[in-house]
This record gives C-alpha cells, structure tokens and sequence, in this order.
C-alpha cells in the first residue's frame, strides 16, 4: 500500500460522506449529525489521551463553556452565531489554558482526578447560574446561516458538520506528523525523556490541553446550534466519561479512531434504546446506562487497544520512500578539541541524611572520552542526574561551555549541547527509528502548531528528515528507517539512543550505563561506535559500571566511591590504583 | 454571620464531615491495598440508606436481588477462571465464597425480615445486605485487571459508578426516602442546641476509625493488609494473598460506607444517585491525606463537611462548585507534596 493508496480511501470516504444525506433518512441524517458533533470531542480526547498520556474526565464541560457561550450571545443577545463561534471558542481556550496552567505539572492520576473535579465543579455552575437559564436551560438559539442561507434542518447543517470533521481529520494527522506533533508523541515516554530532547514538556502539554478543548467548543457551537436549544444535562460529568469512552473504544492515539468510536458508542446507544425495552418493559432508562456501562467495563478489561489500533494490524503497511538529500539543518560551533568543555566544581547532593555525591570535582575536556565508574551505590547516577538537570545540586557548581548550567532547567541543558541517553531505554516503541531520532532534531528545527497542520514547513522538515537519516546510517541502523523502534534488541535501542543524541547536534554527550544488559558482541559493537564518534571530535561522558568495556575505550577515568572521588587519570594508572582495587574487590588480594 | 450561626454551621459541618469521614478512611482502605481509587463508596452508602428504609417500610429491600445477580456473576467468572488455571479442586471454596455465603446472607435477611425485627436487628440487617456488594463486583470488575495502571483501575471504576446508579434507581426506584432517627436526645452545649443524631454520627466516625486502628495495629490480617499496601510483590513473596488482602479491604470499606449510609439517612433525603456526591465528597477529603493517610483522611473529609456547611449558608445554589474547585488546590499541594518517582504511561 502506498501513500496514494491511502490518499485515495480518504478521498472514496469524502465522496460517501458527501452523498450519504440524499440517500439516509431523515433520522440516520440527525444521528451522523451527532456522531460528527461527538466526534469532535472524542478527536480532541485521542489526542490529549491517546497520543499525550493525559486522562481527561472533563471534556464534556468545555463542550458545554461553548455551547453556553454561543447561546448567550446567540439567543440571549441576539447577535450572529458566527460572533457566537468566536467568543465560545475564545472563553473556552482561556478557560483550558487557565485550568492547564494550574493543573498540567500534576502527576499521572491526580491530574485524571484534577479533570473530575472541574468537570463536576463546571458541570454544576451551568444549572445553577441565573443568566444561563438554570436548569431549565437556553431555548431558541438561532441556526447558523452562510450568507442569507440558514442551516435549519439536519441534512443542511450535515455539511458544516462533517466538513469541519474531515478539517479537523487532515489537519490533526499533518500536526501529528509534524515537528510539534512528534513531542506530543513522546508525551507518554515520560517528562525525564522529553525534557531530555530540549523540549520543554509542560509546554506541550498545555498546547495539546488547549487543542483537546478548543475541539470540544467547536463541537459545543455545532451543538448549540443543531439542537436550537441547551440545558446542563448534556455537559455533565457522565458525557465526559462517554467521550472518553467513544476515544477509547475507537482507539486511543489515532484520530480516525475518535470518529469510529463516536459512531460505535452512538449507533450502540441508540439500538440499546431501541432493544431494550423489549427485553424489560418500564425499565430501559435505568438498563441503558447499566448496559452501557457494563459494556464499557468489558471493553476496558478486554480490549483495551480499540478498534482502529486492531484494524489497522490487518491493513498492508504503507511502503514509504526513503528520505531525499536536503538542505543541511543549521549547527552550532563546535568546541575547539582540548578546551575545558564542563567543570563541575565541588558537587554536593544529599537524599536527607544520605550524601549520595559529596564534594566531587572533575572537569571534561573537549575531544575525550571520560568515564565516571564506581562501585555500586558510588553515586554516578546521581551524579549523572545532576548534570543534566534531572537532580540538582545541593552545594558546588557545573559549568558547561563557559556558562554556570547548576540551576538550569533539564532542556535548557540539553539545548545548549548536552545530549544524554538513559540506563533503561526510552524511546518511544510505537515510533520508528526515523521519528525517533527525528525527536532529537527538536531543539535545532522551529516549525510550531500552525505551520504544522497546515505543512507549511516542509523544508525543515526534509532536512529534519534528512538529519535523522544520516545519523542512523552514522551509527549502523541506517537500513531500516521505518521499522518500529520497539522491535529492535535492546542493544540496538541502546544505538538508536544514541542516534537520537547526535541528531540533537551535541557538543557533549552523556551516556548513562551504554553497556548495561549488553551481550559481548554489542558492546564491541557500541565501543567501535563511541570511538568513531570520538575520530569525529565529539565529547563522552560515560557514566558506567562495566570496567572492561571502560578500560578499553576511554581517556580519562574518573572513579567515585561512597559519593566522593577516589581518584582520577589515565584507564592504566586508574587499573593499578590500590584505592580502586580496594573499592571495587574489598581488598588488595 | 453571628458566632451563633458560625456554631451552628460548624456543628453540622462536624456531624457531615464525620460522615464523609468513614467513606474517606474506606476509600484510602481500599486505595492503598487495591490501588483501585473506588468511587462507587459513596453509592453503596446510598444503597444502605435506601435498604434500611425498605426494612422500615416492611419490604424486602432491592439490595437482595442485587447481591443474588452479583453473585451468580461472580460465581461464574471463578468458576471459568478456576477451570482455564485448571484448578478444578478449588471450585467447592469458590463455590462457598461466592454463592453459598451471599445467598445465606440474603436468605437469612428475607427469614428474619418476615418476623417484623426491631430497629436493632434491621440495622444489622441492612449492613449484612450491603456489605457482600463490593467484594462481589471487585471480583467481576476489578481482579481481571488487577496489575493495571491506576489510570486504568480509576476510569473502570467511574465507569462502575454509573453502572450502579443505573442499578440502584432499578432495584430501588426513583422515590427519596428519610428514616426514623436513631434517637430523639439532644443536648445543649454551650447555648448552641446539638442533637443526638449528630452525637451519634461523630461518636460512630470516632468508634469506628478507632476499631480500624487496632484492627491494623494489633491483628495479623490488618498487617497484611497493611504490608499489601506497602508492596503487592513483597507480600505475596510473604505468603499473603493480594486478592485475598483486597477482599477483606471490600469487606471493611463496604462496613464503613454502610454505617455512614445509616447515620445520614435520618438527617438527609436519600436517592438512588445521591451516593455519587458522597463518595467525591469523601473522596475530596481522602486526598488531603494524600489517598495513603487515615487520619489525613479523616482531618480532611471533616473539613469538606464544615467548608460545605458554610458555603452553602453563603449560596446553596454554587456549594458543590465550590467544595469541587477546592479540590484542585488539594491536588496541587499533594502533588508537589509527594516525591514520587514518575510513572511511565501504559503503552
């Protein structure tokens, strides 16, 4: 299947869409009207959801901020839904960047439970505040009309629906696929990762919330404006949960899957209206949501992946061409070899009473190789975590490049030239190798949200593209580009970390425990690798643990034992050190 | 405000909060040996009101088909579990747990229902009624997904939260109902007239919360379940099974809920869904104390009751927006506050 392959469904399922009012019923019209309208919020949750790791149990009252929002300007003030769209969308956006500001630095479930409560607390103020009609809701809200031209019934405003919903399709899938779209992605790896790319990851969640809930007002205008009429029902805590479900059902992280799961949950729900009451007369209210429910349950236990993901297994893999030559992406000066590249001076870290590093000091010149090794609990990842920003420093200071970086945040540090692999993998398994290293490009490409969506950049992007290409040929994975990274053995990921480090354009980098986990023959694959990277004048720091893989490699050794340094110099003279052999063996045999 | 309203706000904020309380402390029971952050608590309290006003009212109360349909289920997802490990030897114990003991219950219920009990005795009836409810949907909802991540364990349970309000308004109807009060003493301190009811409901929170200390303290079950919550894989290593710990957690917490149901029917109208604002309410205090504190929990729920008090002698219409709004300050202050290392995200 190729690209045009795909293009061509997308365009066979346009034309079905645009024919299916002449030939539904008025009603089936009314219901893909709702699916569309639904859809919205569930595209909007797959990507806060799915694609950035956010739970959101809330949506439902961003829906209904626009939808009262238009209503008031609408119905209440007798001005033009279109005034209505903008100010709806504009109160809702506010509103989602106000409540990420305060609630996106949460953690895993206190977030999800943060969306719970401003869900319920939102979803309370419409019934209860006396300009917005109480519960009794806003009636006679005006159809949106193009021109002179009102869209009254189903099948009219049927268009504007499923336009906006395929807009929103093909400008999702560009963003996804785009500079921005790829952090989003990397959301779920985990702040320590993002950061790590020089990206700074609060920030990104914040555009991804705000994104998610400027979708739900749009879905929220088109409600407004369909139904003519609004009370606080539709918006409360219990839709915020449907929505979730339809994206999860659909499949979370895939956009397609918020319009399969807003059809699957909406189509269900209507026949569970429609067969219920034959199976218990009197009784179908209380059994939908119970049914529902349930179902819901059963899904969550059981198939948890959603439709699309299970689908999609069975579809051809699309063929992608390899990555042309483009313009080289800009680089930054690169130290000249032998200057003082990073100084940490008196490094001090305490957990409570324990001093995990204490009063190190070495310093990194540009050109080497050095190695930080120890003994178990010697403090080298700690160490290691203080200089790139994961941990501070109690007391001391670490220069990088002439500039103090002590209190610098992670991706300030890794923006001015510091890129760093980790000692448990991360990458992200669901990318291939090529979107991987194209995340280290982050920090040097600059394409944001709009010229994203829109491709507007595709220049950058090429080169970007490019960059990524060349450093996983640089590095031996240069074969298969668009394999998925979490095929690859672990001594592989280890390589295509590191990939990711030099797309970053690094003028240091820091490698935690290269050699954990690795079978022989993979780390003298990796140490002819680091000795490459250093006949191409690049700076190692590695931090490790494996002696031998150290000896053979390094120029310098720096050995901690305890938090403080034991001794420093050369691999020969560190392999002679009675203090080292002490350290390590207990003892001079 | 005179400082006469300011006592009285602040009494009934008490006797709320104390009510909240015993739902908080169960919900952290059940957090920390579970990891499940059990929203449905609040519903099984509602349920025990509405129990108790059908014994009152001389019928047998919807909860008995509830636990008899739950119990066949739950039968049944044993039975097939059991015969996929092929531990067939173990299906007359699964038969015991699962069937035989919540049909007793519902049995004995229905023999000692027919010979018109006094209050006494329908309290106990109630809460032996109510308590088979939660183990049995932990077995069929949460075990099989036992070892996912809480994001998980939480979006099934909001879910299970609307399946069982669908379920209550069924087996109970949509009619509110308010039960005799326990008692008609009541006492003046200090010029501000207390009721018994309200002494009642303190006392119990006090009673109760004091029982679950020793329970923990002072018997071998509590400290397993305690070590459970410290560390699932370490405990098992210990011999203790987690599945087991999270049962008896069902069983205690469902103990809790229900006194909590008993002691707010008299003094509030209850519905079939008036549990959800119950349990969030509950909840709201049990994540002061960082979902790992009892008393954090109870500090916390008592301060939801009196804040709720107050605010809705301020505006009645908006107190459930502001108890709500309060929570993301909470959330804030305990996130900063717990150093927890970063949880990767469920691919």
């Amino acid at each position: 299947m190729t690209r045009l392959h795909v293009q061509l469904a997308a365009v066979a399922a346009v034309v079905c869409l645009a024919l299916a009012p002449f030939v539904l019923s008025p009603f089936s019209i009314t219901l893909m009207n709702y699916i569309g309208i639904y859809s919205l919020v569930a595209i909007g949750l797959a990507l806060l959801t799915g694609v950035g790791g956010i739970v959101s149990f809330g949506q439902a009252a961003f829906v209904g901020i626009a939808a009262y929002a238009t209503a008031w300007v609408s119905a209440l003030n007798g001005y033009s839904p279109w005034l209505g769209l903008v100010f709806g969308v504009a109160v809702t956006c506010c509103v989602a960047a106000i409540l990420g500001v305060v609630t996106l630095r949460l953690q895993g479930h206190f977030l999800s439970l943060s969306t719970v409560a401003w869900g319920l607390a939102i979803g309370f103020l419409f019934g209860n505040v006396e300009g917005l009609g109480r519960f009794n809701g806003i009636s006679s809200i005006p159809p949106i009309s193009i021109g002179s031209f009102a869209l009254v019934s189903s099948a009219q405003i049927y268009f504007l629906i499923w336009g906006i919903v395929a807009a929103v399709l093909l400008l999702g899938y560009n963003l996804l696929d785009s500079r921005l779209g790829r952090a989003m992605r990397a959301l779920r790896g985990g702040n320590t990762l993002v950061e790590s790319l020089g990206i700074n990851a609060f920030q990104i969640k914040l555009v991804t919330f705000v994104l998610a809930a400027f979708l739900a007002s749009l879905s929220g205008w088109l409600y407004a404006h369909m139904s003519r009429f609004i009370s606080p029902g539709p918006f409360d805590a219990g839709m915020g949960i449907e929505y979730l479900m339809m994206s999860m059902v659909g499949g979370a992280g895939s956009l397609l899957g918020g319009v399969v799961g807003a059809a699957v949950v909406t189509l269900l729900k209507n026949s569970v209206q429609d067969y219920l009451p034959l199976i218990a007369k009197g009784a179908s209210g209380q059994l939908e949501i119970v049914a529902f429910s349930a179902l819901f349950i059963l899904f969550l236990q059981w198939a948890r992946q959603g439709i699309v993901p299970f689908v999609a297994r069975y579809l051809p893999k699309i063929k992608r061409e390899r990555p042309q030559p483009a313009s080289p992406l800009p680089r930054r000066p690169q130290p000249t070899p032998g200057e003082l590249l990073l100084k940490v001076d008196g490094a001090e870290r305490r957990f409570g009473g324990l001093v995990a590093v204490n009063n190190v000091s070495f310093e990194v010149r540009s050109g080497e190789i050095l190695a930080v090794i120890g003994p178990n609990g010697a403090g080298k990842s700690t160490m290691f975590n203080c200089l790139t920003g994961a941990l501070r420093v109690n007391k001391g200071e670490i220069v990088f490049a002439g500039r103090p970086i002590t209190h610098d945040a992670q991706s300030r540090i890794a923006k001015a030239g510091v890129a760093r692999t980790f000692q448990h993998v991360k990458l992200r398994p669901r990318m291939n190798l090529l979107e991987n290293v194209m995340l280290g490009t982050y920090a040097r490409t600059r394409t944001g949200l709009f010229a994203g969506a829109f491709r507007l950049n595709q220049r950058e992007e090429a080169s970007a593209r490019h960059e990524a290409l060349m450093q996983l040929e640089r590095v031996g994975l240069g074969e298969k580009p668009f394999e998925l990274a979490g095929n690859l053995p672990l001594g592989n990921q280890r390589i295509l970390e590191i990939a990711r480090a030099l797309a970053a354009d690094p003028a240091l980098l820091v490698l935690d425990e290269p050699a954990a986990g690795l079978r022989r023959q993979e780390k003298l694959r990796l140490a002819e690798l680091l000795r490459s990277l250093r006949a191409d004048h690049l700076t190692i720091l590695i931090v490790e643990h494996d002696m031998e893989f150290v000896m053979s490699l390094v120029d310098r050794i720096v050995v901690l034992d305890f938090g403080s340094k034991l001794c420093e110099g050369a691999p020969a003279a560190i392999r002679s050190d009675e203090r080292v052999q002490e350290a390590y063996l207990g003892g001079v045999a | 405000m005179t400082s006469d309203i300011a006592a009285i706000l602040g009494i009934d904020g008490i006797a709320t909060g104390a009510v909240y309380a015993l739902v908080a402390i169960g919900t952290v029971l059940i957090f920390t040996v579970t990891r499940v952050i059990f929203i449905p608590f609040g519903d099984i309290a509602a349920f025990t009101a509405l129990t108790l006003a059908a014994l009152d009212a001389k019928r047998f109360p919807g909860t008995g088909a509830l636990v008899v349909i739950l119990a066949c289920l739950a039968t049944l997802i044993e039975i097939i579990s059991l015969i996929r490990a092929g531990e067939i030897r173990l299906l007359p114990r699964a038969l015991l747990f699962y069937l035989v003991l919540p049909l007793a219950v519902v049995g004995a219920a229905w023999l000692t229902m027919r010979a018109e009990p006094p209050l006494a005795v329908r309290l106990v009836l109630a809460l032996m009624l109510i308590t088979p409810i939660a183990p049995l949907l932990d077995r069929i909802v949460f075990r099989p997904i036992a070892d996912g991540s809480v994001l998980l364990l939480l979006t099934v349970s909001v879910a299970l939260h609307y399946a069982l309000v669908g379920l209550g308004l069924l087996f109970f109807g949509p009619e509110g109902v308010r039960t005799e009060p326990l008692t008609s003493f009541s006492a003046e301190f200090a010029g501000v007239l207390v009721s018994g009811q309200t002494m009642l409901i303190v006392i119990a929170a006090l009673v109760f919360s004091g029982l679950l200390y020793l329970f923990f303290d002072f018997t071998l079950v509590g400290k397993s379940l305690r070590a459970t919550a410290v560390n699932r894989t370490g405990s098992r290593l210990m011999g203790i099974r987690p599945a087991r710990a999270g049962t008896i957690a069902y069983l205690l917490g469902s103990l809790m809920a229900g006194v909590s149901g008993i002691l707010i029917a008299p003094v509030n109208t209850v519905f079939y869904d008036s549990g959800f604002l119950i349990g969030l309410k509950a909840f709201v205090g049990a994540i002061v104390g960082g979902m790992t504190s009892y008393p954090g929990a109870a500090i916390g729920a008592v301060g939801v009751g009196i804040l709720e008090s107050f605010a809705s002698f301020e505006s009645s219409a908006l107190k459930d927006v502001i108890v709500f709004s309060l929570l993301i300050p909470i959330l804030i202050w305990r996130s900063l506050a717990s150093l927890h290392s970063e949880e990767e995200i469920e691919e």
